[in-house]
């Protein structure tokens, strides 16, 4: 399973805080505790504590970014972007992934057991917003002894974190790398995730959220998956992956799944259903529609007198986070005077593009990250 | 520094632009000036680029650029925000140019706009001898493909610069790699201004 550029295999670690004296206080004012949070590294921390990079992964992520779990196929959700040589240089920076708060793969979220009943908290589970998350992944970053951050770095709900940190704790990071995101949700983003929600909520194994001794609402939930990854893809990516193209003859009901498309989205949202829980969808959904990077503020007050460095990147065919918004995102550190780049990368995958555009975010990130790590005004030497 | 092996363009604005100060390059493309800038001169720069590969290669430098085009890429900015507004060799292929112009004015305290020259002795003599559009070594293309937008001369710019009450500052008349000091109308192929209102 060893392959080349890889960090090989991996294991998750766990991280408790928060325990009943110090309980964390959430946005909302509500008390959580304890908590932990599941989180791998990559790579060596280095003399100084200088070259410490954050991921914060999407919606479905969690902290298996990259190499391998022992016996396992699949390598982690970023491990095109993560390894000797890559775009985060594991021989040069220390990478960090802890899965969210509110999330299932780990870390305490709805399905966790709830110390209280001896019982997992289901909707007991207070809500949750990115700024929490954040706050959590702080608590993480003291605990491996990081002051400060060389880099933030996500895309879609990740680059919402990232923003977060950015606003939350500008003397923790040196640079902020928001990929496909927007400092908040519109009307048609929160649209999309409201499908989600109403039919996990709509399908009658969901109990009001107490089905964790049940089948639970694995339809809804995978319908939620299916109408999202409709979000994910563009008109182009999809006509070049399915076309019109059926399955197979074989009709045995009227509305079987005979174009590919159809095939392919059941074949997600029920592969979906094994690996996450349909509460933590709510949850997480709900966080991402709460949040405001600024809190209703200009951006650009917001980001004043930071010294951070920021990157912001989107793709043109995006249109579940189209490239206007994260231009907002470099209106904003223009106007507040950071040092700032925007680039739009030309690619026709939507909004998977931030996964699947390897080459160009691997230039861009490279390049980006040497001249903060170094402290360069500019990079390299060119004849001129 | 190879200094004698920058672009006389370039070695033109270096001379012209103070040290330490802010400069925001409107149409960077790869970013050569910027660099020198921040090489030479420790400005802080900032670039504004439309070409997909042109944003790659700014990246590789380590500028900090903004993908996008120039019309809709100065409003954001306040008033006298930079010391320098840059418009090299893009100025002519801007949409709005009276607008960009005023625009950066007023983002900038100074502003330098170098543009081909269309009436320089080479582009007369196709014009006149061979009743053809010219293509020279400052306007290379062909009609039917030219990325340019507006074609003015020296003197038609000292004019705009009349009417709209724009000071001239500093000049420079270039061929190819000599400065042109007899009636630059027609011997210089490119112009360079440094101006402010």
């Amino acid at each position: 399973m060893e392959k080349k550029n890889s960090v090989g295999i991996v294991e998750t670690k766990y991280y408790t805080f928060a325990q009943a004296a110090n309980q964390l206080v959430l946005e909302s004012g509500e008390k959580l505790g304890p908590v932990t949070l599941a989180y791998e590294t990559y790579g060596e921390l280095n003399k100084e504590r200088s070259n410490a990079v954050l991921l914060l992964h999407a919606l479905s992520g969690d902290a298996h970014a990259a190499g391998f779990h022992k016996g396992q196929q699949r390598p982690g959700w970023w491990d095109s972007m993560v390894g000797p040589g890559k775009a985060f240089d594991t021989e040069k920076y220390f990478v960090i992934c802890s899965n969210i708060l509110g999330g299932c793969q780990g870390s305490t979220g709805p399905s966790s057991i709830n110390p209280k009943t001896a019982k997992p908290y289901a909707l007991d589970f207070p809500l949750v917003s990115i700024a929490d998350m954040v706050e959590c992944q702080r608590h993480l970053i003291d605990y491996l002894g990081i002051k400060k951050l060389l880099a933030v770095v996500g895309g879609s709900m990740g680059g919402m974190q990232a923003l977060a940190w950015l606003v939350r704790y500008p003397e923790r990071v040196k640079s902020a790398i928001p990929i496909a995101t927007a400092a908040r949700h519109s009307p048609q983003q929160i649209a999309f995730d409201e499908v989600g929600r109403q039919a996990i909520m709509a399908d009658p194994q969901w109990h009001e959220g107490n089905y964790y001794a049940g089948p639970g609402p694995s339809k809804g939930l995978a319908v939620a998956r299916m109408v999202g990854h409709i979000t994910y893809m563009s008109d182009t990516s999809m006509a070049e992956k399915f076309g019109r193209q059926k399955k197979d003859r074989r009709q045995p009901f009227k509305f079987t799944a005979d174009f590919e498309v159809e095939g392919y989205l059941q074949y997600r949202g029920d592969n979906f259903v094994k690996r996450f829980d349909a509460n933590s969808y709510l949850y997480i959904t709900k966080a991402m529609d709460n949040f405001d990077a600024s809190d209703g503020k200009p951006l650009h007050e917001v980001f004043k007198n930071r010294e951070v460095k920021v990157l912001v990147v989107a793709f043109k065919s995006d249109w579940l986070y189209p490239a206007y918004q994260s231009k907002e995102i470099a209106k904003a550190c223009k106007l507040a005077g950071l040092q700032a780049t925007y680039c739009e990368i030309n690619s026709t995958y939507g909004h998977d593009a931030f996964l699947l555009e390897v080459k160009e975010e691997t230039h861009l990130i490279k390049h980006f990250l040497k001249k903060v790590f170094y402290e360069y005004e500019v990079t390299g030497t060119y004849e001129i | 520094m190879r200094y004698e092996t920058i672009r006389l363009e370039h070695r033109v604005i270096l001379e012209w632009v103070e040290p330490k100060s802010s400069v925001l390059d409107l149409g960077c493309g790869s970013g050569e000036l910027l660099y020198v800038l921040i090489k030479e001169k420790q400005v802080r720069g900032q670039g504004i680029e439309i070409d997909d590969q042109a944003i790659y290669d700014c990246v590789a430098k380590g500028l900090n650029v903004f993908h996008g085009d120039i019309d809709s890429g100065l409003a954001e900015y306040s008033d006298k925000s930079f010391d320098y507004v840059v418009l090299n060799q893009s100025v002519q292929q801007v949409k709005h140019l009276n607008n960009v112009l005023l625009d950066s004015l007023r983002v900038g305290k100074k502003v330098i706009v170098g543009f081909p020259n269309f009436a320089s002795y080479a582009a007369r003599f196709q014009l006149f001898f061979h009743g053809k559009v010219p293509v020279t070594a400052s306007l290379p293309y062909a009609w039917y493909e030219t990325p340019n937008l507006h074609f003015f001369s020296i003197a038609d710019f000292l004019g705009y610069c009349r009417t709209a009450q724009v000071k001239v500052e500093k000049r420079a008349y270039l061929h190819t790699e000599k400065q042109v000091r007899l009636w630059p109308n027609l011997f210089a192929h490119t112009a360079l201004f440094l101006i402010s209102k």
